[in-house]
């Protein structure tokens, strides 16, 4: 399951974020993990922009950042649970 | 450490010590820099690098430091623009000591830069900043563990209210007093790919008492944000901030510029004119329409464009502007564009120059010049006054009216259009992800906001200036060349005539030409260039019913269309070569803008003319 499905007031554990090992990809990478998305760590979806795209995502519990669903597909996820059960 | 030696070589000792800011972007960095250096910094130029950015040299107790605070980055061996800046200048430029800026309450990824710095083992020092955010969140630090494990002196300050700040700039002075060599990381890039730091060593770094609030934390910025970015009453909000800021910016900031043009004015009549009276008529003619009207009219801008940056500051320190990209991203991205040009875009309905340099807060640079090419596409308050006087000649009735809100509409359209294009063929494809911040929402303070348009507005003008003297000096021997010569006879006249084979297609007459040529400078000028062309006086009712014997509506419609969407004026052309250091591309912008003017206004008028005369 991948970021990109994580629906709003859930939040989820990092798998990884994969890269295809171009340039790009690997830029594409490096920026996520800058932002604190890595192995381990918790992101939690706060809320969708007008029109579905993009999010706004929780990464931890003090960084907060906009990233597109496009973007939010290079995330692999587990351990998804519902906010608002708890 | 040998891997670490591998990354950076040794100098021989730096004559005046030189201590670099590095740091994440929104971390504060740069007012730290201006506490540090006691807001004394300037710009500077350095060879080979792309960007410039502020420097300072500072003395205390008899000794000189250099402090250079260089662009916010996320990592060391990042692809984008700034982050090669600062590849380039720690691989080009030997330096002693660097401190890195680290926002406290996000230290759980931005422990990042120090790990690698530490990897590196090059003299730094970390300075974490947001002590006020750090305690309103509750996270907690343990500085002295966190010192050790890093090798490195850490030191919790707030920038922005001053706690912590002088003991961390006398452990800074302390620190590079006690380091005997000169550093370069001339393998920095590759170092650093080959020895990426892994999630256990940011997880040994983390447990080194340092404790992170809940991932529950409800904040105030939630709660604003609850409203601000709902999914349906988010947009509504930001346009009508957006239409308020306008309003505002309309109402106090517009004015202001007459002060300015009042005292040019007084100042060409009492003293420049009076004191020049013993030159020849010619040669002081040149002084006050050439060079002087050139710096006079770069003046005017400056009450402007200084309150345009100060509500873009305050816009973006509040944090509102990230959120801006967030609301706007999904309609924007189908131009290519970031959703913060399409605030600098609207900004650019007021006034094209401070928009485009807010372009700024643009982080990816192809995103950026994809902007800075449309922005001069936005019907500026200027170019208002030319389409005003030439509907009301046109088209006296309402529809006069219709058709100015027709060339807002065309702005708009054409400008998204172009971005359009130009992202469909790919030269302006991003290399960044499209990943923001969204900081917590932060009060400006006046100091930092002052501070920042202070020295816009004065490397605004001395930037520039040159540019605008020669410009006017140019146009001035266009307009009063060969000798005693007037209207067509002009050198400014042949060229109208010259092009005429290009601009009769369009129903532009040779003196309109003129008059669109001498627009090039400023579209104030143009008004007063049709009046000088047909000599009668600027704004006369004289001139009205010639012009309106003269042309008919789809000529005038054509004439205002090509004015719309050709260069707007010298000062804009100037801007863009100034935020964009780049001769090609400023002069790629002008020939967009002029072809673009060409095609449509030769499009509208041709189509006119087949429709509905014949």
């Amino acid at each position: 399951m991948n970021l990109s499905d994580l629906a709003v007031h859930h939040s989820a554990t990092v798998v990884g974020v994969s890269s295809d090992g171009s340039d790009l990809s690997n830029s594409f990478k490096d920026r996520l993990e800058a932002m604190g998305i890595r192995k381990g760590r918790t992101v939690q979806v706060m809320r969708k922009a007008p029109g579905g795209d993009p999010y706004e995502v929780r990464v931890g519990s003090t960084t907060e950042i906009a990233i597109r669903k496009s973007e939010a597909a290079l995330v692999e996820i587990k351990d998804v649970s519902d906010l608002k059960k708890i | 450490m040998i891997t670490a030696e591998a990354g950076k070589t040794t100098q021989s000792k730096n004559e005046l010590p030189r201590i670099v800011f590095i740091g994440q972007p929104n971390t504060g960095k740069s007012t730290f820099f201006n506490r540090v250096t006691n807001a004394t910094a300037g710009v500077a130029n350095w060879p080979g690098l792309t960007v410039d950015f502020m420097q300072a040299k500072v003395e205390r107790d008899g000794k000189t430091i250099e402090f250079v605070d260089l662009p916010g980055i996320y990592d060391l061996d990042g692809f984008t623009e700034d982050e090669k800046v600062v590849q380039d200048f720690l691989e080009n430029y030997s330096f002693d000591l660097i401190v890195c800026v680290v926002n406290a309450s996000q230290i759980d990824r931005q422990i990042l830069l120090p790990l690698q710095l530490k990897k590196l083992g090059i003299p730094s020092l970390v300075a974490l900043n947001m002590a006020d955010e750090v305690k309103r969140f509750g996270v907690k630090i343990n500085t002295q563990k966190l010192s050790q494990f890093l090798e490195m002196p850490v030191f919790t300050i707030s920038a922005k209210y001053g706690a912590g700040c002088s003991l961390a700039i006398d452990g800074i002075w302390k620190t590079v007093n006690d380091i005997t060599d000169s550093y370069k990381v001339s393998e920095l890039v590759s170092f650093c790919r080959e020895n990426k730091i892994t999630d256990e060593e940011i997880q040994e770094s983390l447990d080194q008492g340092i404790e992170m609030p809940p991932e529950n934390l409800v904040t105030f910025t939630n709660r604003m944000d609850a409203v601000l970015l709902h999914p349906i009453f988010g947009l509504p909000i930001f346009f009508l901030t957006m239409l308020a800021l306008f309003l505002f910016i309309w109402n106090v900031g517009m004015p202001a510029q007459d002060p300015v043009g009042d005292f040019t004015d007084w100042l060409q009549a009492t003293v420049l004119e009076p004191g020049l009276s013993f030159l020849p008529d010619i040669v002081k003619d040149f002084v006050i329409n050439g060079p002087y009207t050139g710096f006079a009219s770069l003046l005017g801008f400056v009450p402007l464009v200084a309150f345009f940056f100060v509500v873009m500051t305050a816009l973006e320190d509040s944090g509102y502007l990230s959120r801006a990209a967030y609301l706007m991203d999904n309609i924007m991205r189908k131009a290519g564009l970031d959703g913060r040009g399409f605030v600098m875009q609207l900004f650019g309905f007021g006034c094209n120059v401070p928009a485009i340099m807010g372009t700024r807060t643009i982080r990816s640079r192809s995103q950026r010049l994809l902007s800075i090419l449309v922005i001069p596409f936005a019907l500026c308050s200027a170019r208002l006054q030319v389409f005003v006087f030439f509907l009301g000649i046109i088209l006296p009735s309402y529809l006069g009216a219709v058709a100015l809100w027709l060339l807002y509409i065309i702005s708009f359209v054409v400008a998204f259009v172009m971005a359009a294009i130009f992202n469909a063929s790919g030269q302006f494809k991003s290399k960044d992800p499209f990943v923001i911040e969204l900081p917590p929402y932060r009060t400006p303070t006046f100091k930092q906001v002052a501070l920042n348009v202070w020295s816009e507005m004065r490397t605004f003008v001395q930037k520039l200036s040159i540019f605008m003297i020669i410009g006017t000096t140019i146009t001035w021997f266009l307009t009063n060349y060969p000798g005693g010569s007037e209207g067509l006879n002009t050198y400014a006249g042949q060229i109208g005539t010259f092009f005429q084979p290009l601009m009769a297609p369009l129903g532009v007459n040779p003196l309109l030409t003129v008059s669109l040529i001498i627009g090039f400078v400023a579209k104030e000028v143009q008004l007063a260039a049709v009046a000088t062309m047909y000599g009668l006086g600027e704004g006369s009712d004289a001139l009205k019913t010639t012009l309106g014997g003269a042309i008919n509506f789809q000529q005038g419609f054509s004439y205002c269309l090509f004015s719309l969407l050709y260069v707007p004026c010298l000062t804009t052309v100037a801007t863009i070569w100034g935020e964009t250091k780049s001769a090609r591309f400023t002069l790629f912008s002008v020939a967009v803008s002029m072809i673009v003017a060409w095609v449509v206004a030769f499009g509208f008028y041709q189509s006119y003319n087949l429709i509905f005369t014949s």
